[in-house]
């Protein structure tokens, strides 16, 4: 696991989420000429969520290119490109989209390195997770690319783990699924510097606990911060895990913190039926079955789409007392 | 217009060898040895040849689940593409890809492909990559007349057109999308005619004649080279064997195969034209065909030879690792 948890408090001083993704996306462009992005309402507007805002006034509509909504020839142009030895980040805006790519993601980019020997230096980013919107932009896809042999998947959910992660995409040789939870892109925080960069597989402890652990990832850390505080007040002190990659996958810290309290929510917001937190509870159980108290409790969304009214999509997500009533759950055993 | 002699010699002897080549391993496929079985481009030689003799060895094509004649077109000498036929560790894809995965990347060849329809999209990108580096290349996308009714195929055209992509796209249109003809399932049935509907210079030629073919890509590849944008050729063939080794066609008559065969076969049509124009004897010609056979036997007995791929290495490959390498 690593340590890099910020020392300094947070300050309004601090970037937002997006910003600290255009920080590290700056600094890579500066090393490498070969790094272009390529998305829609890129170069006025700076993306959607502001993530690329100013960048292509800094280097240039060669390397900022405002794209058609056209998300199959949109992954097809980083998927060659990369191939040819480019360095493509593909903004999709959301990952709902990236459905209409799915081929060009899975099939061709996510394969050619193991058919054809071919590194794949391609970044897909796209916003992800449960907002207002409804069906068509809260998806969480990131099981299926986590499924997907070939595929790195990022999910953070800091401005810190933005950096340091977008940072080590841009120095990998493969493709990355980047996906930034649309609730979090104001949130501010520290950032690393230049040369702190945060390797994939590794998880960051949000919080010590001495009673039981919550392992989680993107937006659903903020829920189980707020989920431990309560907690506190009843007397039972949960640790907080933040995966940050789901692929590659922390798998030491999981069997860390499962042999050390035996007491173990995995928690997210995506539908629970065939996620990455069932993956998470069955290599975890079975690798460590005498150290647990109990069955390792998931925490997940309902098999449903989302719906665009607010009270309707939030029922069909954890709650902050779902976690609550999950790790009293673990703790009754 | 006469032909040069020099180059209508490497020319029909291209053609020669991927005959050859596909008529060889059509009968080893029945015979059991090529995994998963192959789709066979003979009749279609000229599509590739001509393209290909108009490129640079440098330049980026990426292609189709029918593309031995891409390949061998490409470059990709013979036992290397007979040993991937065969799943051999000798192979261009170290027998990870078989006939519908032959790719060389390092040289510009960026993969055969399972997929209908995502050829043009890979050379697109490959386009914008050339782009991107100020590269004085093209990239050739090819699809078949199945794939020009993708999505995908249009989307990466019109991302060629508005970026001015040095990129050719290759209708290699044999006119059977399996076993379905193109009339049937085409809106419209001008394929070229769709191309230009996206604004780029798009044009319906003759497949079965190499030195149209040539003409057509080498002026679309100085266009590119000008930074004048993509060409759209939709360039007619035929295909003589099925979709597949092994069909039993009965969506096509063989009175018409025997007409393609019989009167605009693109060998039969070159050579005839060479020895009227006194470039070729029919003894060089003859000697032409043994010397094919030959290498095409060697590369045979080279695919036989040729150790099969450790399966203990399945996993090498999936990615570098060096994603978490600094944990």
């Amino acid at each position: 696991m690593s340590t890099t948890t910020p020392t300094t408090p947070t300050t309004q001083q601090n970037p937002t989420y997006s910003e600290a993704f255009q920080s590290g996306v700056r600094e890579e462009m500066k090393l490498n000429p070969n790094i272009f992005i390529l998305g829609t309402d890129l170069v006025e507007r700076g993306g959607h969520f502001a993530q690329v805002k100013g960048i292509a006034q800094e280097f240039g509509v060669d390397r900022v290119k405002d794209s058609p909504i056209s998300e199959a020839a949109m992954v097809a142009a980083g998927l060659g490109s990369a191939m040819y030895g480019c360095h493509p980040i593909i903004d999709l805006n959301f990952i709902d989209f990236s459905l209409g790519a799915m081929d060009e993601i899975i099939n061709q980019a996510a394969k050619i390195r193991f058919m054809f020997n071919r590194p794949v230096p391609l970044v897909i980013r796209a916003t992800s997770g449960v907002a207002l919107g409804g069906a068509h932009h809260c998806n969480s896809l990131e099981s299926l690319f986590a499924h997907t042999a070939g595929l790195s998947v990022a999910v953070p959910s800091r401005a810190y783990d933005v950096k340091g992660l977008i940072k080590t995409a841009l120095r990998s040789p493969d493709p990355v699924i980047f996906l930034m939870h649309k609730k979090l892109s104001g949130v501010r925080g520290e950032i690393g510097d230049e040369n702190t960069f945060i390797p994939f597989g590794s998880a960051n402890k949000v919080k010590s606990g001495k009673d039981a652990a919550i392992i989680s990832y993107g937006y659903t850390i903020v829920s189980a911060q707020k989920a431990a505080q309560n907690l506190a007040e009843q007397g039972i002190d949960v640790e907080i895990i933040d995966l940050r990659t789901l692929y590659p996958l922390d798998t030491d810290t999981i069997n860390e913190t499962v042999q050390k309290f035996g007491r173990v929510v995995v928690a997210d917001e995506a539908p629970m039926f065939g996620s990455i937190t069932a993956e998470i509870a069955a290599t975890a159980s079975e690798a460590n079955f005498k150290h647990l108290k109990g069955p390792i409790i998931r925490v997940g969304a309902a098999r449903a789409p989302l719906s665009a009214n607010p009270q309707m999509s939030e029922a069909a997500i954890p709650s902050v007392n779902d976690l609550v009533e999950a790790v009293k759950k673990v703790m009754s055993y | 217009m006469t032909t040069d002699s020099k180059w209508g010699k490497e020319t029909l002897r291209q053609m020669l060898l991927i005959r050859n080549f596909e008529e060889t391993a059509d009968k080893l496929t029945l015979r059991g040895k090529v995994p998963g079985g192959m789709h066979n481009s003979s009749g279609q030689e000229a599509v590739a040849v001509g393209v290909m003799s108009a490129l640079d060895p440098k330049d980026v094509i990426a292609t189709t689940h029918r593309s031995h004649h891409h390949t061998i077109a490409k470059g990709m000498p013979v036992n290397i593409v007979m040993a991937e036929l065969f799943t051999k560790a000798t192979g261009c894809s170290g027998g990870r890809g078989a006939s519908m995965h032959l790719a060389d990347v390092e040289n510009g060849h960026f993969g055969g492909n399972g997929i209908v329809g995502a050829g043009v999209g890979i050379a697109m990108g490959a386009a914008v990559g050339i782009k991107q580096m100020g590269h004085k290349k093209v990239a050739v996308g090819f699809v078949g007349d199945g794939g020009v009714n993708t999505g995908r195929t249009w989307e990466a055209v019109n991302m060629a057109v508005i970026y001015k992509l040095p990129l050719i796209i290759i209708v290699d249109n044999n006119q059977y999308a399996v076993e379905t003809f193109v009339e049937r399932v085409t809106g419209g049935n001008d394929i070229a005619k769709r191309g230009a509907g996206f604004g780029l210079p798009s044009f319906t030629i003759d497949g079965q004649d190499v030195e149209e073919v040539h003409k057509y890509t080498l002026e679309a590849r100085n266009r590119a080279l000008a930074g004048e944008g993509p060409t759209f050729i939709n360039a007619l063939t035929y295909r003589y064997y099925g979709h597949n080794v092994g069909e039993k066609g009965q969506y096509r008559t063989q009175e018409e195969i025997a007409d393609w065969r019989s009167h605009r076969d693109p060998i039969d049509r070159f050579s005839a034209k060479l020895i009227s124009e006194g470039a070729l004897t029919q003894a060089d010609y003859e000697a032409m065909i043994n010397s094919v056979a030959k290498e095409i036997e060697e590369a045979v007995d080279f695919a036989e030879k040729s150790p099969l791929p450790d399966v203990s290495t399945i996993l090498d490959g999936v990615d570098s690792g060096l994603l978490g390498a600094s944990k």
